[in-house]
């Protein structure tokens, strides 16, 4: 059941680099978890004022994620900046569990020191204290990371706003393949091309991306650096598509065709040893690793309709993993291995499913009528996915549970192929 | 047929092949990627790397070609005669299939005994779907689709040799089909002749 606490919108522009300029990620948030935790954080003492507003970003994160309620700090007379400072009555009357207090000293050189700590209210405990000395262009970062540590203490779980994401937009005829940090902020675009790009994927280690793009009249694969360097994977004769790293990103598994019907694959990083995964007369597409690296799921036609199955990643024996629904395609694992995320065709609706592997119990996630690509967080809370808003393309995420759910659109731009990068080191 | 009959026929039917590609703006005259990355780093993207040639796109722009208006004058090109059944070439599917039907066969005979007329003449099939599904299931069922009229031409004789297949998945289809008979359109594969 879901109760619509937040309702918000940010509007966040983004710094692009393309001909796709001026469009804005705006990300809308609605549920919340059932027990949401009481946090207040007080805003950052600053040695320069309006220097920063890494509180401001913290609180956007918290908020996101739906499991905490935001405490308006504004009515409380001291700002204490250390736990020295905290006058707990104050903070217990505001009925705060727990509360982030903090300080930005600017040091020479466009430098910054920034202290935090997390504090329990009620047993007036500290939970966690860190510091940081960074330049300027890493205070988002850092905000980022602050709103992790607070997320894992309270939580238990690991953290996911230090991560970005990855989509293609679609904008005046040209595709670009665009990054932005996982609140929308700092949008750049990769790749650029007005044939269709497709498929983007992470390297585990969030440094570059593989793709398929059209740009010769047919889909290839490409790896590209952040940083701008390009090299094709894979050219083979026919189709090259669905790339998907191995977790140790030592090698992929990918789609050849050679002219005929679509089959798994397996290729180094670096384009090398390409070995066939599995040999059927049907369609085999749509490769995802387990995280301990031993299986590769997939989506397959071989039994009628689209189903997923399960191969080890050295070849074998092909095992069927779902049963219900029509179709099943595009399926991800959880990053604990526990969880199957898919797309099911749902009485003519493509909407997503969430398929527990021990038990086969399966959990309908979205409600869209054409939602695709579900991407995990890094922490397995969230699956960011494509949905249509309109006749564009949005980006739509949801909590693993079902009970938080956010939109990103791009004003004027239709996006799709969302895929959620790993936490930044 | 003489050798020099057939050449002129091959020249002026590659002419007018050129001419159709200029005016409508297939994917064959589309100029390819750039990256656009601005970092530090874009720069050496921007250099022709071996593997990479794409990248170099944006400043080696694909040259246009201008053809003489009059070169469209040859009328009987076979391909090109709207009363010749090898004018047709679009190939219809049902959701989630790629079986040739029936009402295609005359169309597919007529393609398979020019392409053993013409053992020069290369076609590329390429396979489109619906928007429904996912991207890489879609591309999947759109290879399948130019490769079940791949086959249908095999049966009839034509190598392989002459027969590229190639699938756009949902990418090129119409945006947003809000009906059947939309997304009927984009559940098919073309023939097209090599150059057109």
């Amino acid at each position: 059941m879901l109760i619509p606490i937040l309702r918000i919108v940010l509007l966040l522009v983004s710094l692009c680099l393309s001909g796709l300029a001026h469009s804005a990620l705006e990300i809308e948030i609605s549920g919340g978890g059932a027990q949401q935790l009481p946090i207040a954080i007080v805003p950052f003492a600053q040695s320069q004022p309006g220097s920063d507003n890494l509180s401001s970003i913290i609180q956007a994160d918290l908020k996101r994620s739906g499991l905490f309620r935001l405490l308006e700090t504004a009515g409380v007379t001291s700002r204490p900046s250390d736990i020295s400072q905290i006058k707990y009555a104050e903070w217990v009357a505001l009925q705060a569990q727990a509360m982030a207090v903090g300080k930005v000293e600017a040091l020479p050189g466009n430098r910054y020191n920034i202290s935090f700590q997390l504090v329990d209210v009620l047993k007036q405990t500290q939970l966690a204290s860190v510091q940081y000395n960074v330049s300027a262009n890493q205070l988002r970062g850092t905000a980022h990371k602050i709103a992790d540590v607070i997320y894992q203490k309270l939580t238990g779980e690991s953290g996911l706003f230090s991560s970005r994401i990855a989509y293609v937009a679609k904008l005046n005829g040209r595709y670009a393949l665009r990054v932005a940090d996982v609140d929308g902020e700092n949008a750049v675009t990769m790749v650029s091309s007005k044939e269709p790009i497709i498929s983007p994927t992470w390297s585990p280690d969030g440094s570059k991306m593989a793709y398929v793009s059209f740009e010769k009249k047919k889909p290839i694969i490409y790896i590209q650096t952040l940083s701008g360097q390009r090299t094709i994977l894979a050219n083979f004769k026919g189709n090259n598509s669905a790339p998907a790293w191995s977790p140790d990103g030592s090698k992929l598994a990918i789609v050849l065709t050679y002219g005929a019907n679509s089959q798994l694959y397996t290729i180094n990083a670096d384009g090398s040893n390409l070995q066939p995964l599995t040999k059927s007369s049907a369609i085999d597409t749509e490769p995802t690793w387990s995280p301990d690296g031993q299986w590769i799921y997939f989506s397959s036609d071989r039994g009628g309709r689209p189903q997923i199955y399960k191969v080890a990643a050295s070849g074998g024996d092909v095992q069927r993993v779902t049963f219900e629904g029509t179709f099943n395609l595009s399926p991800r694992v959880s990053p604990d291995g526990k969880f199957l995320a898919m797309v099911r065709n749902d009485g003519g609706k493509y909407r997503l499913a969430l398929q527990e592997l021990a038990s086969g119990q399966v959990q309908m996630l979205s409600e869209g009528a054409q939602d695709e690509s579900p991407s995990f967080a890094p922490n397995g809370r969230v699956l960011l996915y494509a949905t249509r808003s309109g006749d564009k393309g949005a980006l739509a995420a949801v909590s693993s549970d079902g009970s938080v759910r956010q939109r990103l659109n791009e004003s004027g731009g239709d996006i799709r192929e969302p895929a959620w990068g790993p936490l930044i080191k | 047929m003489n050798s020099s009959t057939w050449n002129t026929k091959l020249l002026s039917s590659l002419a007018l092949a050129l001419i159709l590609a200029a005016c409508k703006s297939t994917p064959m005259v589309d100029k390819p990627a750039a990256v656009e990355d601005r970092s530090p780093a874009a720069a050496s993207a921007a250099k022709p790397a071996e593997a990479a040639p794409a990248a170099v796109a944006e400043t080696a722009a694909v040259k246009e070609v201008v053809i003489d208006g009059n070169a469209g004058a040859n009328g009987n090109n076979p391909l090109k005669d709207p009363n010749n059944i090898l004018s047709k070439r679009q190939v219809y599917f049902d959701y989630d299939s790629d079986a040739v039907k029936a009402e295609y066969r005359p169309l597919i005979e007529a393609h398979a005994k020019y392409l053993l007329a013409n053992r020069n003449a290369k076609v590329i099939v390429q396979g489109n779907t619906d928007e429904r599904g996912s991207r890489e299931y879609n591309l999947s069922l759109g290879q399948r689709r130019s490769v079940a009229v791949k086959k249908s031409l095999n049966l009839l004789g034509v190598q392989d040799g002459q027969i590229e297949t190639v699938s756009f998945g949902e990418e090129k289809a119409t945006a947003a089909c809000a009906d059947e008979s939309c997304a009927k359109q984009n559940r098919r594969a073309d023939i097209v002749y090599e150059n057109e």
